[in-house]
């Protein structure tokens, strides 16, 4: 087995080797997750903690269904409304669940950092389900086999990150997966949205729209993140929407086999297009939610291992 | 007490050398300093062989954070006297931007008798500006400088009217007062707590820009320019803030700046996987910067080295980076951190000591820094070439929040002494 991590913390300790390895693994996932009957047994017996610092749906819903497919006990813990409110720490928490004897925890924070400080101080294998603008790890995964399934290949192809890079985890994570596995990566969108000096991360920096998507064989959107924004990043979404809102007439210039992807949940008529985002020809953006659970599934399946065999290690 | 320094090398800013030589303390005072074998002792003297060992001014410490009144869980003076001691820093001087803050002559007073009764150095104490550092009504500058108080400074708290900035300037230039600035605009910094670039874009962290830097100054520069201050910048740490200050040193103006030890010796990049411990304020800048700093100390358009420090205990540091407290302790580092840059060949020791010990006692208008015939007897005596590992449980502070935890240092303090009586071996 070629991947031997602890926890999946990020995208950027991973080598390609490692990333190619869960995803071959999650594809048989996929297979499994269109059978009728959806189950293993990989986790039978483990015990899966979802905590949620900041409010999810949908990652926490296919991390619930990708525990429970594979037989986990999978727990979910809403902690924006628990024990923050007490003024207990984040160290305090984690010990606590500790103690619990969890074998992997899922977790989601508001703060970058937050989740790997967390993974110091626990014995079982840690998930970042997302930490402040850091990584979002499993997102870019699956974006991977999205990209992975409908192109057959994930490398030397042209993809477009659109819209608010400057708060968006998806897009660091996407940013450091895609260039590892040696894509041309293009970043559009208003430099109020562009974090500081995002070229030296290898990528092409456009803010013009139609330029950017030129010879692109993938467009992948990003959720205008209206509740980060604390004031002033673009003049209107009207404004927004006219400039780097993904309609057909933006889109023609991409590739004509490009595909359109969007993590969800869309603005639709912000960022993207309504009708664009509903036309199967184009839009991979159901794909990409069931790729999602095959690769929580496969991450947590590989994780669940190397916890197994580094336990039979320090009983030996 | 008599005390005869000898085979020493006498570390002497003023005259800018290192000479092998002797030195006599005598009733708290330098009594006389020679070339060469030392005469013979006076009877009753006590006689230190300072072989292989510097013999210099004790460091003057601009700008130490200590938990009293407010926070004596995190600092007392009792531990900065010790740490102040081991480190060889004889005169601490006392930010006041503690809970509450030093901002009326009462508290001063607590402050100065504290400090005087429980540590064996010096200590000088500064006031807030502003009543609360709320940036609103001006401290009683006047009677607060009647109490002792030697610079008046809100601490990161930036001012942010400036008609309220220029009418303490106005008001603190009649009475020949010196105002130290914290130069980080506060818009442009607001959210951030590390450099932004390609390290803070990949760490997922909000980001200062380093022109925060220059627009603060620039402000305040402007507001001296009109008022005539005596002005003092905390913390210059970034290139672009360099041109400015240049241009108002050239002007004439009365201004100086300082660093913190932190910015001369690490960068943005030692934060790592979001080591709290580096968290500082202003954060830690570019490889780049730090050696433009390091260039600037030299040429001396930055006069002060200090420590800046900043006690926090492990609760407020065992937290998401974001949500962590800022600042490092730094009285016991301050030393064997400075020598990092003698052994690396780029200061020479005179010139660390006039960074540490003769500009600042020269800016606050204290009898020490040098050791010159008559000065007070304030000495720290060290090995430059000492190697060790430093061991943050090992340091004398409450706080053991040093970002120098593991490191390899070279220099040890074998002696300080304060009004020439010994108060760490």
């Amino acid at each position: 087995m070629t991947y031997r991590a602890r926890h999946l913390l990020g995208i950027e300790p991973l080598h390609p080797v490692e990333i190619a390895t869960l995803l071959d693994l999650a594809d048989t996932y996929v297979d499994l997750n269109r059978q009728a009957v959806k189950q293993s047994d990989a986790l039978k017996g483990l015990t899966q903690i979802n905590m949620f610092f900041e409010a999810s749906t949908r990652t926490q819903a296919s991390f619930e269904l990708a525990g429970k497919r594979l037989g986990a006990d999978v727990m979910n813990m809403a902690m924006q409304a628990s024990s923050i409110k007490k003024g207990e720490t984040l160290i305090d928490t984690a010990l606590t669940l500790n103690a619990m004897h969890p074998d992997l925890l899922v977790v989601r924070h508001p703060h970058s950092g937050a989740v790997d400080l967390l993974a110091q101080k626990v014995n079982c294998a840690v998930l970042n389900a997302g930490d402040g603008r850091h990584e979002h790890p499993t997102q870019a995964l699956l974006d991977a086999l999205t990209i992975r399934r409908a192109k057959g290949r994930l490398h030397r192809l042209n993809i477009a990150i659109c819209g608010d890079i400057a708060h968006s985890r998806v897009a660091r994570s996407n940013i450091l997966l895609l260039g590892k596995m040696e894509n041309r990566v293009r970043l559009i969108g208003p430099p109020t949205l562009m974090p500081s000096e995002v070229r030296d991360l290898g990528v092409e920096v456009y803010d013009d729209m139609r330029e950017g998507l030129t010879g692109c064989d993938v467009v992948m959107m990003l959720r205008l993140q209206k509740e980060r924004m604390d004031g002033g990043f673009i003049p209107s979404e009207r404004e927004y929407y006219h400039r780097y809102g993904l309609d057909p007439e933006k889109l023609a210039f991409a590739k004509d086999d490009a595909i359109v992807m969007h993590p969800g949940p869309m603005n639709r008529g912000v960022e993207i297009d309504g009708i664009l985002a509903d036309d199967i020809n184009r839009s991979v953006i159901q794909e990409q939610v069931e790729m999602g659970v095959a690769v929580r599934m496969a991450a947590m399946d590989l994780l669940a291992r190397n916890l197994a065999a580094a336990r039979q290690e320090g009983a030996a | 007490m008599t005390t005869l320094f000898a085979n020493a090398k006498l570390v002497d800013p003023v005259t800018d050398s290192t000479t092998e030589g002797w030195l006599l303390a005598q009733e708290g005072r330098i009594a006389a300093t020679g070339t060469g074998a030392p005469p013979k002792a006076p009877a009753g003297s006590t006689v230190i062989d300072c072989t292989g060992a510097c013999l210099a001014p004790g460091i003057v410490d601009l700008g130490v954070k200590v938990g009293e009144p407010g926070e004596r869980h995190k600092e007392s003076f009792k531990t900065a006297g010790k740490a102040a001691a081991a480190g060889g820093v004889t005169t601490m001087v006392i930010r006041p931007d503690t809970l509450t803050p030093i901002d009326s002559p009462e508290t001063l007073e607590f402050v100065m008798r504290r400090g005087t009764e429980t540590t064996p150095v010096h200590i000088a104490a500064m006031a807030t500006l502003t009543r609360s550092r709320a940036g609103r009504e001006m401290s009683e500058i006047g009677f607060l400088k009647d109490a002792g108080a030697v610079a008046f400074t809100d601490g990161d708290h930036v001012l942010t009217d400036p008609r309220v900035l220029a009418r303490c300037f106005t008001y603190a230039r009649s009475l020949g007062a010196l105002v130290i600035g914290h130069v980080q605009d506060p818009g442009l910094s607001g959210g951030g707590c590390i450099t932004s670039g390609k390290f803070a874009t990949l760490r997922g962290l909000p980001g200062v820009p380093p022109m925060a830097e220059r627009l603060g100054l620039e402000r305040d520069l402007a507001l001296v320019e009109m008022t005539g201050a005596r002005y003092h910048a905390d913390q210059i740490t970034t290139s672009v803030a360099l041109p400015a200050l240049r241009r108002a040193k050239d002007a004439g103006l009365d201004v100086t700046a300082g660093i913190s030890i932190h910015h001369l010796t690490l960068n943005t990049l030692d934060i790592g996987d979001y080591r709290t411990f580096f968290k500082v304020k202003p954060p830690l800048r570019h490889e780049e910067d730090r050696l433009e700093m390091v260039s600037a100390l030299r040429e001396g358009l930055i006069d002060i080295l200090c420590s800046m420090h900043t006690p926090q205990d492990e609760e407020s540091k065992r937290l998401p980076f974001e949500e962590a407290a800022a600042g490092a302790v730094g009285l016991e580092t301050l030393l064997p951190a400075a020598l990092r840059l003698f052994h690396s060949g780029d200061l020479t020791l005179p010139a660390l000591f006039r960074a540490m010990a003769m500009n600042p006692a020269k800016r606050l208008g204290l009898d020490a820094g040098t050791l010159t015939l008559g000065a007070p007897a304030d000495l720290v005596l060290f090995d430059p070439h000492a190697p060790f590992v430093l061991d943050r449980f090992k340091l004398h502070s409450k706080s053991k929040n040093t970002p120098f935890d593991g490191a390899r240092m070279q220099g040890r303090v074998r002696g300080t002494w304060v009004a020439g009586l010994r108060v760490f071996e």
